[in-house]
């Protein structure tokens, strides 16, 4: 929310610019600052009307900690669709994963017991592995065939979760998850809901800093000309296949780290909990957050998630207690996929580049309206500077 | 524009028409069908045919479009789900139809109305969707028409989850399962016969249609190379339009057979006949009519194989595999183009 400054960093005039320059020059200090003031605000925020009248402190931070988790996830995925621009509809499927490599680490099922800690990076390693087995075979194909793919890597996952039962203890998950500790403190599970928010503060700062150092570094730069044109890119010698198989790893084990967090806040995993419309509200996160824009993705997905957790449940609510014949009746909850589908045709046809888009972005998304004949498409007039 | 007439010659597009592949692919085929016979037997074999006769009329919805403008339609696979759901509609609200028809006239004079509205709503809705969604983005990074395809994907969905809600939904079995005939001493039901003759004559219709007729030739110069066939002459937007018409009717086509056969449909039909169709147009190799023909039938038999022995939960997962072993060995697929890398 107050985070919402500084993708307007773009504007070129007064204050916000200042802002944007600074935030320029110093990205991780202003990420710091950044999410750290909206997560200092944010508990505050809930305590004043109309929010304090819905649900209680703890209720709401238990919510935006499960809204960490989607940040974590739309940030990773715009690693893949935003930075590279390969699509990928089965990014679930590795949220699964990292949550079932913590589930299977540290529960009574197994009888291992293994500290979160490390698992978290365990559970990314385990990610990005699948990500590079599943990516090495198709990365080499064309973009289109990836989508395709990955859909159905994230149908098979939670379809063999499911059937597997003798090492995943099939639907009815795998509960009694080890919470999370430090020292002798063992993270609550209710009541005192600050420890998993604070940790899923530092992660979403460590993975922001992280993403954006990638951003300026070789790599990342190597991603956006893949993107932008990827004959082009192999001509002036990058190695569009490894550029490609580490965008996909990387954004599968930001979904494993996710996944580890999701499976010891909930300490219990389901295959429910990753079939295919966590990969399409993810998507759906992205892409009207701006593909591309670091902080415009996790503003997004930060509100897109309370609209779909917050305001479609109020809105029934509301429209329970006044009694307008049809509305009432509507439950807006099921309609949520009916909205993003929508709001991805919309916003592809009206505003490609999102609702906070990149620089780079917004400028590629519109070069084609002056090329006439761009058959595949391939901006060949967008490579700016 | 470099890139697109650099691409034009490393690619000669050999839309709808089998590449000179040899007789390998169709020994290969040939071969499976006959194992295939006798690992299944004859009652599951007719039904494996029956089945990838649906996926084959879908996926020559894929291999169209795809084609013509190198998109995956992602929305296909509902446009076919909405088929089976405009057939519904047209044989119980407005034929008035229940079950089985009680005579031959009968049933021939539903089949024929429900195929005739149905294909041309089905065709209608397809070319809406490519005016609207996909033609104002012919131009846009490929990204992006991808994206709209998904949107446009969960509308379909979700109205008609919205209709008709989410769970399966008895569908009238115009023609009565119960109908059989004994061929070489097999009894098969006049519903498969049905089925399969219908898909085939559907393939061929549209294999003559494309390579014989003025259109048909404009699909295919459009398919090889969009600037120079418009240069040519050739209205692009029209040829495209035409091709997602026919592409949709097809799937409109088989909708109608998946409600007749199976007798329910849901509305989550799409997402999991796509899939499948999809894959068996890259098995046959995207973007070629045969091709996306036999790789129906190919993931028929995969289907009833799975099922056939106690593995129906890993349908889903044996034809991923397939999708994923197609691209690493055979990605330009059993008679398909080359599609080696580019951008």
């Amino acid at each position: 929310m107050s985070a919402a400054s500084s993708p307007a960093a773009t504007s070129p005039r007064g204050v916000r610019s200042r802002i944007g320059a600074f935030s320029d020059r110093h990205r991780s200090t202003s990420v710091f600052f950044g999410v750290g003031l909206a997560a200092m605000a944010l508990p505050l925020i809930v305590l004043l009307p109309p929010f304090n009248s819905f649900s209680g402190q703890g209720v709401w931070m238990d919510g935006f900690t499960i809204a960490g988790i989607f940040i974590l996830l739309a940030l990773g995925l715009n690693i893949v669709v935003g930075m590279s621009g390969l699509l990928d509809l089965g990014y679930a499927a590795f949220f699964a994963i990292g949550a079932y490599t913590y589930a299977l680490a540290a529960s009574p099922f197994t009888g291992i017991e293994i500290s979160f800690w490390p698992m978290l990076l365990i559970g990314a390693v385990m990610a990005a592995v699948f990500g590079i087995m599943l990516g090495a075979p198709t990365l080499r194909l064309r973009g289109d065939y990836l989508a395709i793919v990955t859909l159905g890597f994230g149908e098979i996952v939670p379809i063999t979760i499911l059937n597997l039962s003798r090492y995943t203890e099939g639907p009815n998950g795998i509960g009694g998850i080890t919470a999370p500790s430090i020292g002798d403190f063992r993270f609550p599970t209710t009541g005192n809901p600050w420890p998993y928010y604070l940790v899923m503060l530092g992660l979403i700062i460590v993975s922001m800093m992280l993403i954006y150092r990638l951003q300026d570094s070789r790599l990342g730069r190597s991603w956006m000309a893949v993107r932008e044109d990827e004959l082009a890119a192999a001509a002036n010698g990058i190695n569009t296949v490894t550029t490609k198989l580490l965008a996909f790893a990387l954004g599968a084990s930001t979904a494993g780290l996710a996944g580890v967090f999701l499976a010891a806040k909930l300490q219990t995993v389901t295959p429910n909990l990753f079939r295919f419309d966590v990969s399409f509200t993810v998507l759906a996160m992205v892409v009207l957050g701006g593909m591309g824009n670091i902080w415009g993705v996790a503003v997004g997905a930060f509100i897109i998630f309370m609209i779909q957790s917050v305001l479609l449940k109020q809105l029934n609510i509301f429209f329970d207690n006044v009694d307008v014949p049809i509305l009432s009746d509507i439950d807006f909850l099921q309609y949520q996929f009916l909205l993003y589908g929508i709001a991805l045709v919309g916003m592809m046809l009206l505003r490609p580049e999102g609702l906070f888009p990149s620089q780079r972005r917004k400028r590629e998304l519109h070069t084609e309206e002056d090329a006439d004949f761009g058959e595949h498409g391939d901006p060949m007039g967008a490579s700016p500077e | 524009m470099t890139s697109s007439t650099v691409t034009a010659e490393a690619r000669p597009n050999r839309f709808l028409v089998a590449r000179r592949s040899g007789v390998g692919p169709y020994l290969f085929i040939l071969a499976l069908t006959v194992v295939m016979y006798f690992v299944l037997g004859p009652k599951q074999f007719v039904n494996a045919l029956t089945i990838g006769a649906i996926y084959a009329l879908v996926a020559l919805g894929y291999t169209m479009v795809y084609g013509i403008i190198e998109l995956i339609n992602f929305a296909h696979g509902d446009v076919f789900m909405v088929g089976s759901f405009v057939s519904l509609f047209v044989l119980t609200n407005i034929l008035g139809a229940t079950g089985p028809a009680p005579d031959l006239a009968t049933i021939v004079y539903q089949l024929v109305v429900t195929f005739a509205l149905t294909m041309s709503v089905v065709g209608v809705l397809g070319v809406t969707i490519e005016r609207f969604a996909y033609r104002p983005l012919r131009n846009a990074p490929r990204l992006a028409p991808l994206i709209t395809a998904i949107g446009i994907s969960f509308i379909l969905q979700n109205v008609v989850q919205l209709i008709y809600g989410p769970s399966p939904i008895n569908t009238p079995q115009v023609i009565p399962p119960s109908a059989r005939v004994d061929i070489a001493g097999v009894s098969i039901g006049w519903i498969n016969i049905f089925i399969i003759v219908t898909a085939i004559s559907l393939m061929f219709g549209l294999q003559l249609f494309v390579s014989r007729t003025k259109v048909g030739r404009a699909m295919r110069s459009t398919a090889s190379d969009r600037e120079a066939a418009s240069l040519m002459g050739v209205d692009i937007n029209r040829t495209i339009a035409i091709t997602f018409l026919i592409g949709s009717a097809l799937a409109g086509a088989a909708g109608v057979v998946q409600g007749l056969y199976f007798g329910n449909i849901t509305s989550a039909l799409g997402f999991q006949s796509g899939l499948k169709a999809f894959t068996a147009a890259v098995l046959g190799g995207i973007g070629n009519i045969t091709g996306a023909a036999i790789g129906g039938f190919m993931i028929g038999f995969v289907e009833v194989t799975a099922a056939n022995f106690g593995f129906f939960v890993w349908a889903q997962a044996a034809v991923f595999m397939i999708l994923i072993v197609t691209l690493v060995f055979r990605p330009s697929g059993l008679f398909g183009q080359q599609l080696g890398e580019r951008a």
